[in-house]
């Protein structure tokens, strides 16, 4: 049976207004950003970060028509085309790939170019759509999972070379989308232990602490526990391996992680250690934003925006800016919108029939989620800084049409969700 | 087994909505230090420091004026690509120095990253022009203008006092929470006495600047800006040439001269030797030089105008004279045998009246005239009959100003001592004491501490027959042109200007016919004077004593002089005295010789020479 799909009338409104709505702040923004009183230019103005995101901003219009005129089965059948496409530009970027801000992850002609990572995200959530929705795929399957890690592992690992350490990590973020598909919960509870671990090993300094509470949470354990001897020496081996990980992550973080990243890592347990050095950006940020009170200073009237004290502003640090000028009560706003555009998103997710298009509404869902919640964690002090635009408003040509493309194949194949063939 | 997920990632995705929100109410409501942080990051706030107000004489010559200084300041947080090499070259000093300041302005308590702490202090305008053309090159550092005192004339030194930063106990003290850290306060002196007035109101700019320091502009367009208000200027009593003469005559002696106006109280000149150089107490080497002025064995820091305290020697008998007359133990006409077996005397005089007693300071007589006020027979008991006497005469002496302080206006004022029948209980433990314990008291001896400043009030009070006002120095302050209330008020004695009179007549006759008229007679004006000799301890010579007010009829000077170690009243202290009064009233002296007898400062070989001059006056060629 052939339904009649009326494009406009299927498309998700809700999502498509709370685009907007991110995308016009997040202009707004960005104009507050480089405004300079005693210019005075207007926000349309080429030569400010604002008149180009407005150039992007138009760019992106003629992307989601051709996303949303595109046959929606495009997607489906193209996905490894276009994520193996992404994963060949993505070996390529280090070789003719320019150096920005310690790291090489541009590409371009001139100063027409963009930065493929951000293209590669949604490019893996279309790969991992296909294969977690293809005939005959388990989640409990060793080899399926394997294969999964693989695609994930594998942009990670290019990123990593292009030495962009936190464009790499979003990658990891599609494990809550294998959590949600069904994988065992053991290896998130693993996950989670190691990260929770890896903290308290840098909060206490003092390692025997550690070693001493493991050994007497182990002592507890096996005295109130069945005393089986199957059980005491799991046990043990568990502690033993915990007492490994603690010295490893030790290891990891004076040995293998470099200065600047142990540094933000340190800025992060102790962000008043170093205000002039490694705590300088969280410092500065939490500054802009504390100053913004409860209703904020004022559009373009933010004196640590306008006279450049948040480094990073326009990208990494672009919440300060909503923080100092809109005050709490825009950070409520912005905070809401983007918790309603997630649990929208989830909604749409689950409505699906089709497994594909669930899998990718997860991705989508994860992607926007881990960005949201790093970044802004970020300029408060909660994260250490690893370099994460906030979607739709950190200024970026890239990073702006790998969120619009990402969410608008959503749509469109939401839109098209009473047509797409049921698969299992 | 997938339902549950679902809802745990939304439930993720709402807490992580939720603890951001927690989090920012708490950096942006809660917790108020970032605002403050935000301020200092982009506000920079300039104190403008006053001018503290002008001192001058009272002919209207400049004494104490402001001279510009300057300071650097240092904001680390600001401080970018800093160039050591080029610094050290433009500021002069090793790059060990240069790490030397940094530790220095790092330990000092008000250091913070955030607000601008002083680096380098007390950069002359030399110092200054050097490095302003460098100073864009090295951002963080900021220049603060201020001033600093300067002195036209090292005179008066010690009663003008100094002026330097704010100790931490002082800013402890201050209640009025004025001052901070790096201010300029007055410390002795007039500077310390008048601070309030002289001090002027700090104002304050705040200014916009971005991250790399540059000024942007205004906070609000200059509308929180305040100016500075200058300090009020002071006018002195001093008679800046007169102070500048005493102290030359006071070269190389210890001691002290005080000239007052006696109709007003004004100080006219205030010396104390030795002194120092006022300016070398400020500026840069204000330390060194405080630590080698203040360890100096003749000790010129201690103003001893207001600060020594003497024993008056026979110019107390003059106070001594006017009591008995109160208290009508004796009339001007009394006689009284002068017995050299009871007390020490000299000169050729056997038995005079109450004028000539003085003239001719004879000590039998006093020591008759003290034991008839204090044993007045008013009971039986000689101790009680004391004790009534003394009681009395204490309240009579005390009167005068004598035996407590003034209310000069400059601190450190010592209050001398007039013994009472309390005191001597003490000092006896509480055995019987009586007249003939306490007799030297007569003479001015004893257990009698007078300042100098008492003195010359004294003589005041003789020459306005009978009150004075309280000696100051400032006679006008800033624009009401007035002194300080409680210095135009005046204060009488317990004793009758009647008795002033007889008083006057005997000093009077001290300077034509007595011990002073070697040294203290003029020409041109009648001087009434008394001369002293105060014991001092073998070999030291004794200390030279003189009061004087001059002119007799509407008196426009009164002083006293001492001098130590310089032997009898006649000498030193007289020569002293009429010199200040020819200085004073006619410009210059008449009497060279005078003048290089003081100077030479041998106050015991050139009796003969003089007594050979007025050996040659006859009397009758005296002239007044």
């Amino acid at each position: 049976m052939k339904r009649e799909d009326s494009i406009s009338e299927n498309l998700d409104w809700t999502t498509i207004s709370l685009y907007g709505a991110l995308v016009i702040l997040g202009w707004l923004n960005i104009y507050a950003v480089g405004y300079d009183e005693n210019v005075g230019h207007s926000i349309f103005t080429l030569s400010l970060n604002s008149g180009r995101q407005l150039l992007f901003i138009g760019a992106s219009m003629i992307i989601i028509l051709a996303i949303v005129v595109l046959d929606m089965r495009f997607y489906d059948a193209f996905a490894y085309v276009i994520y193996g496409l992404l994963m060949v530009i993505l070996v390529a970027v280090p070789f003719i790939g320019k150096e920005v801000g310690g790291n090489k992850a541009w590409i371009g002609i001139g100063s027409f170019g963009g930065q493929p990572s951000e293209l590669a995200k949604f490019a893996t959530a279309l790969a991992i759509a296909k294969f977690v929705g293809s005939v005959g795929f388990r989640m409990d399957n060793f080899r399926n999972q394997a294969i999964l890690f693989a695609l994930i592992g594998l942009p990670m690992v290019l990123i990593l070379l292009q030495k962009d350490t936190g464009t790499a990590l979003v990658f990891a973020c599609f494990m809550v989308v294998f959590f949600r598909e069904g994988m065992s919960p053991f290896l998130m509870i693993v996950g989670i232990c190691g990260v929770a671990i890896f903290i308290l090993t840098l909060l206490i300094p003092n390692q025997w602490y550690l070693h001493g509470a493991i050994l007497a949470i182990l002592l507890l354990l096996i005295g109130f526990g069945k005393k089986k001897l199957k059980r005491i020496v799991l046990l043990t081996l568990g502690a033993g391996l915990i007492m490994g990980v603690i010295e490893s992550v030790d290891y990891v973080i004076t040995d293998v992680l470099k200065p600047h990243q142990q540094n933000r890592i340190k800025a992060l347990i102790n962000p008043d250690a170093d205000p002039l050095g490694y705590g300088w950006n969280v410092t500065q940020s939490k500054i802009a934003i504390g100053s913004g009170g409860l209703s904020g200073k004022g559009f373009l009237q933010g004196t640590q925006t306008k006279f450049d004290f948040v480094p990073e502003q326009s990208t990494d640090f672009i919440f300060c800016t909503i923080g100092e000028e809109e005050g709490w009560l825009g950070s409520l706003i912005v905070v809401g919108l983007f918790v309603t555009l997630l649990l929208r998103i989830i909604y749409i997710g689950e409505r699906q029939k089709n497994r594909f298009a669930r899998v990718y509404a997860y991705g989508v869902a994860s992607i926007f989620f881990f960005h949201f919640a790093v970044n802004i964690g970020m300029t408060v002090g909660l994260f250490p800084v690893i370099g994460i635009p906030l979607p739709f408003f950190s200024y970026g040509g890239s990073s702006l049409w790998g969120f619009t493309v990402l969410l608008f194949i959503l749509l469109k194949l939401d839109a098209h969700r009473g047509s797409l063939l049921q698969r299992l | 087994m997938n339902e549950g997920r679902k809802e745990l990632f939304q439930l993720l995705i709402i807490l992580t909505g939720i603890v951001f929100l927690v989090k920012l109410f708490f950096i942006q409501v809660v917790d108020s230090r970032y605002a403050e942080m935000a301020d200092s990051n982009a506000i920079l706030r300039q104190p403008e420091y006053p001018v503290r107000g002008l001192i001058t004489d009272r002919n209207g010559k400049l004494i104490v004026y402001n001279t510009p200084e300057f300071r650097l300041d240092v904001l680390l947080k600001d401080v970018r690509n800093f160039d050591t090499v080029k610094f050290c070259t433009v500021f002069e000093m090793s790059r060990k120095e240069l790490r030397k300041k940094f530790r220095e302005m790092k330990a000092r308590r008000e250091f913070s990253p955030y607000k601008p702490t002083v680096f380098m202090d007390q950069l002359s305008s030399t110092d200054f022009a050097k490095v302003q053309d460098y100073l864009d090159e090295f951002p963080g550092f900021y220049v603060l203008a201020r001033t600093t005192r300067a002195y036209t004339t090292p005179a008066f030194a010690n009663a003008l006092g100094y002026v330097s930063e704010i100790s931490k106990r002082q800013l402890d003290d201050d209640e009025s929470r004025i001052y901070k850290q790096g201010d300029y306060v007055g410390q002795s002196g007039i500077e310390a006495f008048y601070e309030e007035q002289l001090r002027g109101t700090r104002g304050i700019r705040f200014k916009l600047r971005n991250v790399k320091g540059i000024i942007k502009g205004s906070v609000g367009g200059g509308a929180y800006d305040t100016l500075s208000i200058p300090g009020l200027d002071l006018v002195t009593g001093i008679d800046l040439d007169l102070q500048q003469y005493g102290e030359f005559l006071m070269k190389g002696k210890a001691g002290s001269i005080v000239a007052i106006e006696p109709s007003t109280g004004e100080i006219l000149a205030l010396v104390s030797g030795p002194s120092y150089d006022p300016n070398l107490l400020t500026g840069r080497l204000y330390s060194s030089n405080f630590r080698q002025i203040s360890s100096d064995t003749n000790k010129p820091l201690f103003n001893r105008p207001l600060m020594a305290q003497y024993r008056p020697g026979s110019i107390f008998k003059i106070a001594q004279a006017m009591t008995a007359l109160q208290e009508g133990v004796i009339n001007p006409d009394t006689r009284i045998r002068c017995d050299r077996t009871i007390i020490n005397c000299h000169g050729a005089h056997s038995n005079e009246d109450l004028r000539g007693a003085i003239e001719n300071s004879c000590n039998p007589y006093f020591h008759n005239v003290l034991r008839r006020m204090l044993n007045q027979g008013k009971v039986n008991d000689p101790y009680e009959d004391t004790r009534i006497g003394l009681a009395e005469w204490n309240k009579h002496i005390m009167s005068f100003g004598f035996g407590r302080t003034l209310g000069v206006d400059l601190p450190n004022e010592k209050s001398g001592l007039i013994p009472s029948p309390a005191y001597y209980d003490g000092a006896y433990h509480n055995r019987p004491w009586k007249f003939s314990n306490i007799y030297s008291l007569a003479i001015g001896e004893g257990e009698n501490l007078v300042v100098p400043i008492q003195m010359a009030n004294f003589a005041a009070t003789v020459a306005n027959k009978g009150y004075y006002f309280i000696p100051h120095v400032v006679k006008a302050i800033g624009a009401d042109q007035q002194p300080l209330p409680e210095y135009r008020v005046r204060h009488y004695t317990s004793i009758d200007s009647a008795y002033f009179r007889v008083a006057a007549d005997a000093m009077q006759q001290v300077v034509e016919s007595g011990t002073g008229q070697y040294r203290a007679k003029l020409q041109d004006v009648i001087v009434c004077g008394k001369t002293g000799t105060v014991e001092n301890n073998p070999p030291l010579f004794d200390h030279s004593v003189f009061i004087a007010f001059a002119p007799r009829k509407d008196p426009q000077i009164a002083l006293s002089v001492y001098v130590e170690d310089a032997g009898q009243g006649a000498r030193a202290a007289a020569s002293i005295a009429s010199l200040m009064i020819e200085k004073y009233l006619f410009g210059k002296t008449k009497r060279p010789y005078i003048e290089q007898y003081v100077l030479n400062g041998n106050f015991e070989d050139v009796k003969k020479t003089v007594e050979v001059k007025t050996e040659e006056e006859k009397p009758g060629e005296e002239r007044r």
